[in-house]
């Protein structure tokens, strides 16, 4: 892809606000449209397609597969840390009403989210976000990768 | 923590499996993965007592209540299906370490850790779970995990083929199909009833509403018949039952043999309970076996099965190929039990999913050993192994009397109740097929013992010796259960009578 000099410059171009918007769709997901998945994979575009312009070994060396793998792993943990939270704190498994006297004073603002639901739907997203852009990327590692490892 | 029980079940092995992938040093992973699975077998013990004393037992996800938020809901049929599969699970793992340096290649065996938490994760979920939707996500863990725990035996695999990735894909195929069935029954009954909650979805069934102008229950829609259809054949795909059983055979011969007796004795048999639950507590027997003829359907297909399938065990070379093709005509004895709607018949097959767990469990945990000394899984390479190798062989033919089905082995107690309930029917050709099948099955186990003993070893096979004491501790575990509940089966036939009442009782 040396010689594609106009894919290169654009490409550097578009993916920090491909990765931004992909953060942005994880943390208005609560808001708005999106969450946790839509962001993973938006962010694991950004990355794939650097990979795609600048090659595979560019891309495992900005995002290295055994670091990705245990991300996976570290999303799932979240999430499930998440659950483990709110039933330490009294309640059932992501029940996060008990987060709203856990962690904050237990007063619902006017005109405001409760913050404990809003809290426990944060870090679960984040989970998954983490876990989907992981993943996303490992597969893409993995069929673009399949011609090298023979 | 004595109210989370049901979710920590659940959750323990799924904490545990993702911290698998992020210790990978392979014996603290097996410390914490076995940790696991006993302490999960422990909960499964309390559930059931817990039960059995005071009833069914519900638990709120995320404190939402049932019909719109997840709901756990444990039975007596669940909390014993719960009870054999973390019990097998726990069993099996302990016999993996020795079988799986064998088998797998080293820098995969937390990968075949943390896959082995995540489909027992995937097995008790669907067991658990009251919600039908809920059911559908946890199948999908451990179908998956499934595929990849089959793919294993790909590298480092005995024998050197790489036929697992081959069987492991065609069972990814055809398990993909049957899910897929599976979420369109699921999305037709959503779409009726407006609830994914199976307790309340079996009443909105049944509630009258007025449909272009006239008046009918909700089941008798053309969509309610779609819908059970799909997930009918859907669920048979996912228990091979015949003839959708094509991805079995190769799938159970090509994996480690660790995976194939965790497979072969629980994820068929937590499918099967998917159906019970399906027929007898979302749209109730009398709708399956009297409006629709799924009662006969599944006797002719069961009874074809378990003729068919013996046969073709019989003519089997392959040792692991003929216990799988003797696993789907066990899976004919299930269903046929279930076609008969009576306590008895549906006490047989629930007997049966747990009394063959432990068979199938325990003959291809002694594959497993004869797999780690031979290298082969051939008849011809188990000449003369009854000498070389004694322990090994006493615990297959004990399992393999188990099949046929011979008084003082589990096996025994479950084509008793079979054949209670069908002469209870007056039906006698039933009765005396379900006794013709444990003919074939002692050709196929014959076959097996006269090579062990009665041949002389080929001279490849000199050196062979004993498999070692941590591995014939897990196989009798299992072998020598499948004797106690042969004897004493107030645990075994008493829960499985209590269960299969409570199915009918619920039936309208």
């Amino acid at each position: 892809m040396k010689q594609h000099a106009i894919l290169r410059v654009t490409s550097k171009v578009l993916i920090p606000y491909i990765l931004l918007f992909a953060l942005y769709v994880q943390f208005h997901g609560d808001y708005g449209p999106g969450g946790g998945f839509q962001a993973g994979v938006i962010f694991a575009a950004g990355i794939i397609l650097y990979g795609l312009v600048f090659g595979l070994n560019a891309a495992r060396i900005i995002a290295p597969p055994s670091v990705l793998e245990r991300l996976i792993a570290l999303g799932v943990l979240i999430y499930t840390g998440t659950g483990v939270a709110t039933m330490l704190a009294g309640g059932n498994f992501l029940d996060y009403t008990v987060l709203q006297y856990g962690v904050f004073d237990g007063t619902v603002l006017a005109d405001h989210l409760p913050q404990g639901q809003h809290l426990g739907i944060l870090l679960v997203e984040l989970g998954v976000g983490i876990t989907v852009a992981a993943v996303m990327i490992l597969i893409f590692y993995s069929f673009a990768g399949r011609e090298r490892s023979r | 923590m004595e109210q989370h029980l049901p979710v920590l079940l659940i959750i323990t092995p799924l904490i545990a499996a993702p911290l698998c992938v992020l210790v990978r040093q392979r014996v603290a992973v097996f410390g914490l993965a076995l940790a696991v699975c006993w302490a999960v077998f422990a909960m499964a013990i309390m559930l059931l007592a817990r039960v059995l004393d005071s009833g069914e037992i519900t638990y709120q996800l995320g404190g939402w209540a049932a019909p719109w938020g997840i709901e756990y809901r444990i039975d007596t049929l669940s909390a014993f299906v719960l009870l054999f599969v973390s019990g097998i699970g726990a069993v099996v793992l302990s016999f993996a370490p020795h079988s799986i340096a064998r088998e797998i290649r080293k820098d995969q065996h937390y990968l075949f850790f943390t896959e082995y938490l995540l489909c027992l994760t995937g097995l008790l979920g669907i067991t658990i779970t009251g919600d039908l939707f809920n059911l559908f996500v946890f199948l999908e863990i451990s179908s998956l995990s499934a595929y990849a725990l089959i793919s294993l035996g790909a590298r480092g695999g005995v024998p050197k083929t790489r036929r697992a990735l081959i069987a492991a894909f065609h069972y990814l195929v055809m398990g993909t199909i049957g899910a897929t069935f599976i979420l369109i029954g699921i999305g037709l009954l959503y779409m009726m009833t407006g609830t994914l909650n199976m307790a309340d979805m079996a009443v909105r069934l049944r509630e009258t509403v007025e449909i272009n102008g006239s008046f009918k229950q909700v089941n008798e829609t053309r969509t309610v018949l779609v819908a059970f259809a799909f997930l009918s054949v859907g669920i048979s795909l996912k228990m091979a039952l015949f003839p959708l059983h094509m991805w079995l055979p190769n799938a159970y011969t090509y994996a480690p043999s660790v995976v194939t007796a965790f497979l072969a004795a629980t994820a068929t048999k937590v499918s099967v309970y998917i159906l019970l639950r399906l027929i007898f507590t979302i749209v109730g027997a009398g709708f399956a076996f009297e409006r629709l003829p799924l009662d006969t359907e599944l006797m002719v297909l069961s009874m074809i099965g378990i003729v068919v399938a013996s046969v073709t065990a019989i003519f089997q070379t392959n040792i692991k190929r003929m216990l799988a093709y003797s696993s789907v005509a066990q899976i004919g004895y299930i269903a046929l039990g279930i076609s008969f709607a009576s306590p008895d018949g549906l006490t047989g097959a629930i007997v049966h999913l747990f009394n063959h767990a432990l068979i199938k469990g325990g003959l291809f945990l002694a594959m497993g050993c004869l797999v780690l000394r031979l290298g082969s899984t051939e008849l011809d390479d188990m000449r003369g192994i009854g000498r070389r190798m004694p322990w090994t062989m006493f615990a297959w033919v004990v399992g393999g009397l188990g099949l046929i089905g011979v008084p003082t082995t589990a096996g025994f107690i479950s084509k008793w109740y079979l054949i209670s309930a069908a002469l209870e029917r007056g039906w006698w050709p039933v009765a005396v097929l379900v006794l013709l099948s444990s003919l074939l099955a002692v050709a196929y186990v014959w076959r097996v013992v006269e090579a062990a003993y009665f041949q002389d070893a080929p001279e490849q096979h000199a050196e062979v010796t004993e498999a070692p004491v941590v591995m014939l501790i897990p196989t009798y575990a299992l072998i020598g259960a499948t004797i106690v509940f042969g004897l004493w089966t107030s645990v075994s036939a008493g829960v499985a009578r209590q269960a299969a009442e409570l199915l009918l009782e619920v039936t309208p």
